[in-house]
């Protein structure tokens, strides 16, 4: 049988469905299997820990924002800094790239101790596991999109007579931000990876945090309502980052 | 009146002096001012080489040349050089407008002279009025190949180099943009070197068709094609005088490839 496409209406009811159907066999079929509420709550216990400890959860949820959202905002920026410099400057990048390549295929779980051990146990070493996260994603990117504009490009700024910076700021920088943002989009979750990530090294606050003290005491109601609030966050950055490119780029 | 071009034995390649890949070789050429010049010839004959040399993007290896008097380099700073790609290259995030504005925005601080705004006169111009606000990819290829038109007549160059720059597109508006271009070249008495595959293009459009071959690239055929038109480089194309020199064109560049 040959499948058509969906109608608008079905492509919206169909996901809410299905995550329905999920959700309701999860609230029924598995205490009816017998599995137990300390292993997997049902979705009802998990809300009911929103209701009941709100607070608590928000007083952790703020740090882990603080922290993925500087990690995303400076690594970030520094991958895109250090391409500009690279797509400048072909020595540099002949130089460097490969170290840089070299870093990115420690695992960051490897490398977290390290940093906490330079950075002490502050909000700093989670900002910079986060950033570091970021990094290189946008790095590779951010330097394929400054040199993805076409010879026939270039020749026409050529012809101009454009400056250096003129092809930059005209040409090469708005034909990398597609690029950019396709891993701004990516670098939204793995900010909050980061942070999380950071945060069970070594802290007593934030989302991983609880996470941890959550499972070490059963309270599993709890840790998945901290997972819950983790995807919500990296759910959020995504969004606000989809937001920013459907407002930058138009075409 | 001083020639637009005059190239002498000159030498093009890639590679560099000692290991260089020649693309022309010992070209003599001498276009007049005001001229319009059609390049036909086979792939890799370096008749697009031969525009980027005039439009300073490649230096020649060897020989001389001197566009509008002067030297490439100072010909491209002074913005007298206008140049039309194959493909529109036109900027995707920029509305229609501000292509046809790019080189108000770029490249200013070489200019000794003042250029104006002529966007809107110039898109009128090419049938665009009204299009100003639209972004290039609601338009269709034929209308993108006009706003990169109006784009390289903004400076108001006294040499036009177009490189193929309807290959792209479908007869009937190939047909219609070649009898636009004719129009404006009256118009504005802009010499045009205007790179093509098609004979019957080359011949409807070029007062002279020049037919280059390949390996190394170097002048086989040189066709005045004035006697055979009336004033103002008038002709139809089923003409039997333009058959003749198609036909005679055709046989140069079986030859050449």
């Amino acid at each position: 049988m040959r499948q058509g496409p969906l109608s608008p209406q079905l492509s919206v009811a169909l996901p809410v469905l299905g995550a329905a159907s999920i959700l309701l066999t999860w609230q029924f079929l598995l205490p009816l299997l017998g599995v137990p509420a300390y292993i997997v709550p049902t979705p009802t216990a998990i809300a009911a820990v929103f209701q009941r400890n709100f607070a608590l959860l928000l007083d952790n949820l703020r740090p882990t924002l603080i922290e993925a959202l500087a990690g995303f905002v400076i690594g970030n920026a520094a991958a895109v800094l250090l391409a500009v410099l690279f797509v400048h400057n072909r020595v540099l990048q002949a130089a460097y790239f490969p170290i840089v390549l070299f870093f990115n295929t420690i695992p960051i779980l490897a490398l977290s101790p390290i940093i906490i051990l330079i950075f002490g146990l502050g909000m700093t070493p989670k900002i910079v596991i986060a950033a570091v996260i970021c990094f290189f994603p946008t790095l590779v990117n951010m330097i394929r999109g400054l040199d993805s504009a076409s010879d026939n490009e270039h020749e026409l700024f050529r012809v101009l007579s454009a400056t250096r910076s003129e092809i930059f700021w005209s040409l090469r920088l708005p034909r990398a931000l597609p690029m950019l943002f396709s891993s701004l989009r990516i670098a939204s979750a793995t900010a909050v990876i980061g942070a999380i990530v950071g945060e069970w090294i070594g802290s007593d606050k934030g989302l991983g945090a609880l996470i941890i003290q959550a499972s070490f005491n059963y309270q599993s109601d709890r840790l998945y309502a901290a997972i819950v609030l983790s995807s919500g966050l990296s759910i959020a950055l995504f969004c606000a980052v989809v937001l920013v490119e459907r407002r930058t780029i138009k075409y | 009146m001083t020639n637009a071009i005059e190239a002498s034995r000159l030498d093009v390649g890639y590679g560099g002096r000692q290991v260089a890949v020649k693309v022309l070789s010992g070209l003599d050429l001498t276009v007049k001012t005001g001229s319009f010049l059609s390049i036909l010839g086979p792939s890799g004959c370096g008749k697009s080489t031969l525009l980027r040399v005039v439009a300073d993007l490649l230096d020649p290896l060897g020989g001389t040349i001197s566009v509008l008097g002067d030297t490439p380099h100072a010909v491209r700073s002074r913005r007298d050089v206008g140049f039309v790609f194959q493909d529109s290259t036109l900027l995707p995030w920029r509305t229609v407008r501000d292509n046809v504005r790019l080189p108000l925005g770029v490249g200013q601080g070489s200019l000794t002279r003042k250029i104006e705004d002529r966007s809107e006169e110039l898109l009128d111009l090419m049938g665009l009025g009204g299009f100003g606000g639209r972004l290039p990819h609601q338009l269709s290829g034929g209308q993108r190949q006009r706003v990169a038109i109006a784009r390289a007549l903004l400076g108001q160059p006294k040499l036009l180099l177009m490189d193929e720059p309807f290959g792209a597109l479908d007869e009937i508006t190939r047909d219609r943009l070649n009898d636009e271009l004719l129009n404006l070249w009256r118009r504005t008495g802009t010499t045009i070197l205007f790179v093509t595959h098609s004979i019957a293009e080359a011949a409807y459009l070029g007062e002279r068709v020049i037919v280059l071959a390949a390996n190394p690239g170097r002048l086989v055929k040189d066709l005045d094609m004035r006697p055979l038109k009336q004033d103002g480089n008038r002709c139809t194309r089923e003409d039997p005088a333009i058959v003749a020199a198609m036909a005679e064109l055709r046989t140069a560049l079986e030859r050449a490839s």
